[in-house]
């Protein structure tokens, strides 16, 4: 095989294909796929990784110490107050970060000023919201073993949002959406956030807004209606997301009735380390080693079964950088962390494509150490990656989006028992939300699905509509003209409502019809790692 | 009520099963003998009954309820009010009570359906607040059990025939109701409604609820 040479261009983070071109390299699950687009097509990169803060516990130290506008953690502290932590769960970040996970680094920081100034009730709560709770082992790996050994269980424990006891409501806001959060959070003198923001949607208002609270609270912005109204969920701007400022509206009003201290921080985009180092970057600059790397792992890859390519990947944790931290009130802090984040992750684009290739890697929020079902595929296309943008989307409306992924028809038992359900019984009565959203009160009361939120480690039974919401700009924009290339079981696009090709020619000649072009723009998102297009039409 | 939600006991709502309740009875019998020679047939009996039960529910029951033979009435009775209150009290899985308590909050009937003793299963049952309950009962002659269950007995596929013959008599829709087990021998119960859910499942049920999609729950 013939390696890419370098193009001269005036972008970085484009490549025109043509004839010198090698093949380009799309995740394909949890193989990959060597591919050659047709000439003139135009590749996007993400940024390199951004350089990591040389001394991160003096950072740490410095934020807690000069807050926005705040005053400093100490000065919060005193003796016999009832303090609350609250952490991001394992949905952030992906794949998981090489430990020490910058969370214990936090909390070691901020036990150490505890401590300092005699605060001995802490409850640290790990605020998975309808997510699923993470085993001791998994919040040990977060965490550190030391605060594990010293908080777990009675001290540190995952959100129960299905807690008749457990929830209180906090108020009302002007809209009526109603604010319900974890009762030992609202009732502490004082509750301290620890973020970890992977995307610029998360952390701010939605950390303890979303992560502490319960279904009624998060269906106040997680439905058709509200997600209809996004223009980008990467992009919380108030006029394109909608879901954004419900959840800012809601989050003022915990910061109004709470003392909420909020740390913060954001990560660059080095998900790849070891052996696998050289995903982080284009193709035209792997070495002959990196690309004797790629063949061999691939090859392995694939005489392995599917179980077994699930448990290495598991096992690669990511030697993410964190790049910055601040601390302090909830809306300046996020401010200043959303300046960096997009920092890392900002590509400039100009002009939408017709056709949108994608690989899709093994990594969603929703399957850290499980399955990516297919539930999860379709949000990983038409909800995160079709999302990475601000301005217009990459693809024009009515465009067509060509992704790789193996759309294995496998569940995984224990974490998505309502999936399952979801994938056979709503999706044969529709793929439209407005039909399926009535079903959603029948899952959520169904008290063998939550029996198994809160005792197993299920998610919440609402879970897989909120999945399929989430597709629904993406759906709609596209007109659901999504084909998957080499699925392992064609009916899984087909219930999906999408479309199967063999091969990435096949996909490429149904894309000339679906558009009625004969030689329609073809752009390939080269994600991960992780950027955010801004995107002008 | 919308629908029933039907409970296997045994293994499911509780963590003793009919091998342990008899073990009680046998210990209690008045006489040193008697506890003697009722303790020792159980011992040694054990694995024919693991045998027995993989033949089958039905007949491990004929085989097993035979150890009875001999215990009167108004004993069998007696310690089962207290075999309840100083052992199975204890074996309720805590899960299972939230979940039972959130299912008929949510309008599900809560209904027993089990081949365990009635003497045993009366007391469970009002324990539990269940608005029914089906359990199998031994056959009495002249104040003393005969060791012969009297018939339908519930095991396997009589287990299934039994809910559904409740539903229909009070107008459930078969395919709205629930019902939870831990055996292999119960796949017929939870073939019969449209909501089945494993619970704490043996390695056949397990095998077979993956594959048909069931829930598989785990309690304690």
């Amino acid at each position: 095989m013939a390696r890419p040479r370098p193009r001269i261009t005036r972008d970085p983070n484009i490549e025109f294909v043509d004839d010198k071109t090698g093949p380009l390299v799309a995740f394909h699950g949890t193989r990959f796929k060597e591919i050659s687009l047709p000439r003139g097509s135009r590749v996007i990169y993400p940024n390199p990784p951004m350089e990591p803060i040389g001394n991160l516990k003096a950072a740490i130290r410095y934020a807690l110490n000069h807050p926005e506008d705040s005053e400093p953690l100490f000065a919060k502290l005193r003796p016999g107050m009832k303090l609350t932590i609250a952490v991001d769960d394992i949905s952030l970040p992906l794949p998981p970060m090489q430990r020490p996970d910058v969370r214990e680094l936090l909390l070691t920081e901020v036990l150490k000023l505890c401590a300092d100034y005699g605060v001995d009730d802490i409850h640290i709560i790990v605020a998975i919201c309808l997510h699923r709770r993470m085993t001791g082992p998994e919040i040990k790996r977060m965490v550190g073993d030391k605060i594990f050994d010293t908080y777990w269980p009675d001290r540190l424990y995952n959100h129960d949002a299905e807690d008749p006891d457990g929830i209180v409501e906090v108020g009302v806001t002007p809209e009526g959406d109603h604010v319900r959060l974890n009762r030992r959070a609202v009732e502490s003198d004082l509750l301290i956030y620890v973020n970890l923001n992977l995307v610029p949607m998360n952390g701010g208002h939605k950390s303890v807004t979303v992560g502490l609270c319960d279904y009624k609270s998060v269906s106040a912005h997680h439905n058709t209606h509200t997600l209809h109204k996004c223009h980008s969920y990467f992009d919380p701007r108030p006029q394109s997301s909608q879901l954004q400022n419900i959840m800012d509206r809601m989050g003022r009003l915990v910061d109004e009735k709470l003392d909420v201290f909020h740390i913060e921080t954001t990560i660059n985009n080095r998900m790849f380390g070891g052996l696998i180092s050289h995903l982080n970057r284009p193709e035209r600059t792997w070495s002959d080693f990196d690309r004797a790397k790629f063949h061999a792992s691939n090859a392995a890859l694939d005489r392995m079964p599917e179980a077994a390519r699930r448990k290495i990947f598991d096992q690669i944790a990511a030697p993410y950088g964190v790049i910055a931290v601040h601390a302090g009130k909830t809306e300046p802090t996020h401010q200043k962390i959303l300046q960096k984040s997009f920092e890392q992750y900002a590509v400039p684009v100009k002009g939408q494509a017709d056709v949108l290739v994608m690989g899709v890697a093994p990594i969603t929020p929703y399957s850290v150490y499980s399955i990516m079902n297919p539930i999860l595929v379709q949000v990983m296309v038409l909800g995160y990656l079709f999302n990475m943008y601000r301005g217009v989307p990459l693809v024009k409306e009515g465009g067509v989006i060509i992704a790789f992924h193996p759309c294995r028809e496998e569940f995984h038992r224990e974490h998505h028992p309502s999936y399952v359900e979801f994938y056979h019984r709503m999706l044969a009565i529709s793929t439209n939300s407005y039909d399926i959203h009535k079903f959603e009160k029948e899952f959520v009361e169904n008290p063998d699905y939550i029996h198994m939120y809160r005792k197993g480690h299920a998610y919440h039974p609402v879970h897989p509509f909120y999945m399929w919401y989430w597709g629904d700009a993406g759906r709609k924009w596209v007109k659901n003209q999504v084909i998957i290339v080499d699925a392992d079981h064609p009916r899984v696009p087909t219930q999906l409502g999408w479309h199967n090709a063999r091969t990435l020619d096949e996909a490429l000649e149904m894309a000339q019809t679906m558009t009625g072009k004969s030689v329609p723009e073809v752009s390939m998102f080269h994600c991960p790692p992780i950027m955010i297009c801004d995107v002008e039409a | 009520m919308k629908a029933a939600a039907f409970y296997d006991v045994d293994g499911t709502l509780i963590s003793t099963n009919v091998v342990h309740i008899y073990g009680w009875y046998a210990l209690n019998v008045p006489t040193l003998t008697g506890r003697l020679q009722r303790g020792a047939r159980l011992a040694a009996a054990l694995p024919f009954y693991a045998v027995a039960d993989r033949v089958g529910r039905k007949f491990f029951n004929d085989i097993f309820y035979r150890n009875y033979r001999g215990i009167g009435e108004d004993r069998l009775y007696v310690l089962g009010e207290e075999l309840f209150d100083k052992v199975i009290k204890g074996k309720v899985f805590q899960d299972m009570l939230e979940l039972m308590k959130r299912s008929r909050a949510e309008g599900y009937a809560q209904v027993l359906v089990t081949g365990a003793l009635d003497t045993i299963v009366a007391p469970l049952a009002r324990y539990l607040e269940v608005d029914h309950w089906f359990a199998n009962r031994l056959e009495i002659i002249d104040g003393e059990a005969t060791g012969q269950l009297v018939p339908p007995v519930l095991a396997g596929p009589q287990k299934a025939e039994t809910l559904r013959r409740f539903a229909l008599e009070h107008g459930y829709d078969l395919n709205a109701c629930r019902a939870y087990a831990d055996s292999a021998s119960d796949i017929p119960m939870l073939s019969a409604v449209g909501r089945p859910v494993a619970v704490n499942p043996d390695t056949t049920l397990k095998a077979t609820a993956t594959a048909h999609d069931w829930p598989i729950m785990w309690a304690k």
